[in-house]
């Protein structure tokens, strides 16, 4: 061991100075092949072909479709009719019922997760027996998969047999079936399954105000709810402002729990909307032209928070 | 205003004990400079006193009353940090009326308004309160820090090191007014520095901490000219004072195979350790003690040497006037009535013990 040591830290020793001859130009490493212009072609080369196929070119082309009446199910070849997709769209009612939903929906299962993350985070950020444990359990549902999430809530909603009226008492209350509920029932999962990342981010938040702001509010007297608003609060919003992003971002094109846990008109998200219109439709046109519909409103909601998000450092 | 008073506090963390049966009396209306290196426990000190530690052992009083089962905000002390500790996304102005804005306090709107404006005034950052604390200079976020203890009217000052982050100037501009402050006020100032430049020129009192024991309470002169032990007679005055190794015979002091003359108030023993200030080091041609030159320090008005004695390098101030090179060699003495002489093994200062 000590001889390894030895060998690493002594600046004569052969790793030193290999690693040395490493860092030089045009030396040994050079001749080696690892120049610049292997880098590009090993590493940058395949990722930006990567990047071309799988997300600039169905960019452009789902653009393109938006335009056309185009069916990926037929043979018969798309015909450019300009903007008649997104006028037949616009003039929706229906469409529009998907979006007040979504909204609905984003509304309740951000606020919920917000709330709940940020009260855990709270609750986490002082000194407690197995933080570590503690974090690492909260953590979990956020790793397992939406999908897997939709199913065993199914059960856990269950009417009959479900654990969750069991625990509740609420008889044989009905979560999936009901309409009124159907909604709320999707975003407590999503609520569920999310608020962990809320939390992430806000410990790190919480835990970079400095202690000295608090003993300084505390000499001047001041109580919690004043230190809550006017210390913490202001110093971690800019990160629970990125949180917020990132979930609205996500709860906007929510599908998979959605789609399995319930088939109710009033939960019909625009993201499940969407994959009915493409691919149970096959009205690939339209549905184009719905995703671009779609993408625009996130771009805008993003910027509107990015602005915020701005306002929030600089003050 | 009121006194303070630490009776026998103790306080350990983990391992270490920071203070060690501490008691220290704070006078009302004194200005009390704690002054120690890093780790003698000066910070905790204060701590203890805001509320903010709790003592192992022993009374911290403030006034009459003993508060140690108090809260800090229960103390109505106020304390100024090294980092000042601004409540970040305020104005200057939303920053000194924070103290005044809690509930409990009840303050009327023209009250909060009128203190803040005089608070302002006396530190003059009136042009600033409307400004957020992002923007400020050090100097000026450290007024605020001050100016938010001033508008609540505490009981106590404490003040953690409160210069220390500033450049050189600027610290000496802020003690004056820091000092001023105090006399205009007539607050008690607790006040917690490693610079003794700060401590001598600010206290009316200083008391010298090492780990976590008060060594030595005193004005500043005291501390100065009667220091107790070698640790105090080093802890202040720039540079330290000399301290030679050396042995009494025949009424005179004998170091290095040279014979100086000394007060005949000083205790005799036989080896002991001679403590003399640099401003009482003379040269001139026909003194009895021999050294070369090692290093001069020019600082405009004085020159600093470093005399070399073969074993021992020696300090001393001289006039800036005087022509001297490096590697002369060159006689000294030194004021025999201002040498001071300590125990060789403790370090106690013979004429106090």
């Amino acid at each position: 061991m000590r001889e390894r040591s030895r060998r690493l830290f002594h600046p004569e020793s052969d790793i030193v100075t290999d690693v040395i001859t490493r860092l030089e130009p045009d030396s040994r490493a050079a001749s080696r092949g690892l120049s610049d212009l292997t880098i590009r072609n090993l590493f940058i080369i395949p990722t930006i072909a990567f990047l071309i196929i799988f997300n600039v070119f169905p960019l452009l082309y789902s653009l393109w479709t938006s335009f056309t009446d185009f069916r990926a199910s037929t043979t018969a070849p798309a015909n450019w009719i300009g903007l008649a997709n997104y006028r037949e769209l616009l003039n929706d009612p229906f469409i529009w019922r998907n979006f007040t939903i979504t909204a609905k929906y984003v509304i309740i299962s951000v606020t919920g997760q917000v709330v709940v993350g940020f009260g855990l985070a709270m609750l986490l950020n002082r000194a407690i027996p197995f933080k570590g444990l503690v974090t690492t359990l909260l953590l979990l549902p956020m790793m397992l998969s939406m999908a897997v999430v939709g199913l065993f809530w199914k059960l856990l909603y269950d009417p009959s047999f479900g654990i969750i009226n069991y625990f509740l008492g609420l008889g044989k209350f009905e979560w999936l079936a009901d309409p009124q509920v159907a909604l709320w029932a999707v975003a407590i999962v999503d609520i569920w399954m999310w608020s962990p990342f809320v939390m992430l981010l806000s410990l790190a938040g919480l835990s970079a105000v400095p202690k000295h702001l608090y003993e300084a509010a505390e000499i001047d007297r001041a109580g919690p709810f004043y230190t809550f608003f006017r210390i913490t609060l202001p110093l971690v919003a800019p990160i629970l402002m990125i949180a917020i992003i990132f979930r609205t971002m996500e709860a906007f094109k929510t599908f998979d729990h959605a789609y399995i846990l319930s088939s109710q008109p009033t939960t019909e998200l625009i993201a499940i909307r969407l994959y009915k219109m493409a691919f149970l439709e096959w009205q690939t046109g339209l549905s184009s032209a719905f995703a671009y519909i779609v993408l625009i409103m996130v771009v805008a909601i993003t910027n509107i928070y990015v602005k915020y998000l701005n306002r929030a450092k600089a003050r | 205003m009121a006194r303070v008073e630490l009776e026998n506090v103790s306080k350990r963390f983990g391992g270490t004990r920071a203070l060690k049966e501490l008691s220290l009396t704070v006078e009302d209306g004194e200005f009390f400079v704690l002054l120690g290196r890093t780790g003698a426990g000066k910070t905790t000190t204060l701590r203890v006193i805001a509320g903010l530690e709790k003592p192992d052992s022993g009374r911290v009083i403030i006034g009459d009353t003993d508060v140690v089962g108090k809260t800090a905000a229960e103390r109505d002390v106020a304390l100024v940090l090294q980092q000042y500790s601004l409540y970040p996304r305020l104005s200057v102005r939303g920053n000194l009326e924070f103290p005044l804005r809690p509930k409990v306090r009840k303050m009327k709107d023209d009250e909060i308004a009128r203190r803040v404006e005089r608070a302002a005034n006396t530190l003059q950052i009136t042009h600033l309160l409307d400004r957020k604390v992002e923007r400020l200079s050090g100097g000026e976020m450290q007024r605020v820090s001050i100016g938010r203890a001033i508008v609540r009217d505490p009981r106590v000052f404490l003040m953690d090191e409160p210069l220390s982050a500033l450049d050189a100037k600027l610290r000496e501009s802020l003690r004056v007014e820091l000092k001023k402050l105090h006399q205009d006020l007539g607050a008690t100032f607790l006040f917690v520095t490693h610079d003794q430049v700060e401590a001598m020129s600010m206290g009316d009192k200083i008391g010298v901490l090492r780990s976590g024991r008060l060594v030595q309470v005193g004005s500043p002169s005291d501390i100065y000219e009667r220091p107790r032990n070698t640790f105090v007679a080093r802890s202040v005055g720039s540079p330290p004072m000399n301290l030679i190794e050396g042995r009494f015979s025949d009424g005179k002091a004998e170091v290095n195979g040279f014979s100086l003359p000394v007060a005949s108030s000083a205790s005799a023993g036989p080896a002991v350790t001679f403590g003399v200030r640099p401003e009482n080091l003379v040269l001139e041609p026909g003194a009895p003690a021999e050294a070369k030159i090692f290093d001069i320090e020019d600082q405009g008005v004085v020159k600093i040497l470093t005399l070399d004695m073969g074993e021992t390098r020696l300090h001393a101030t001289v006039p800036a006037g005087l022509h001297i090179q490096r590697d002369e060699t060159v006689r000294f003495g030194w004021k025999p009535d201002r040498v001071l002489t300590f125990d060789k093994e403790t370090g106690q200062n013979l004429a106090v013990a």
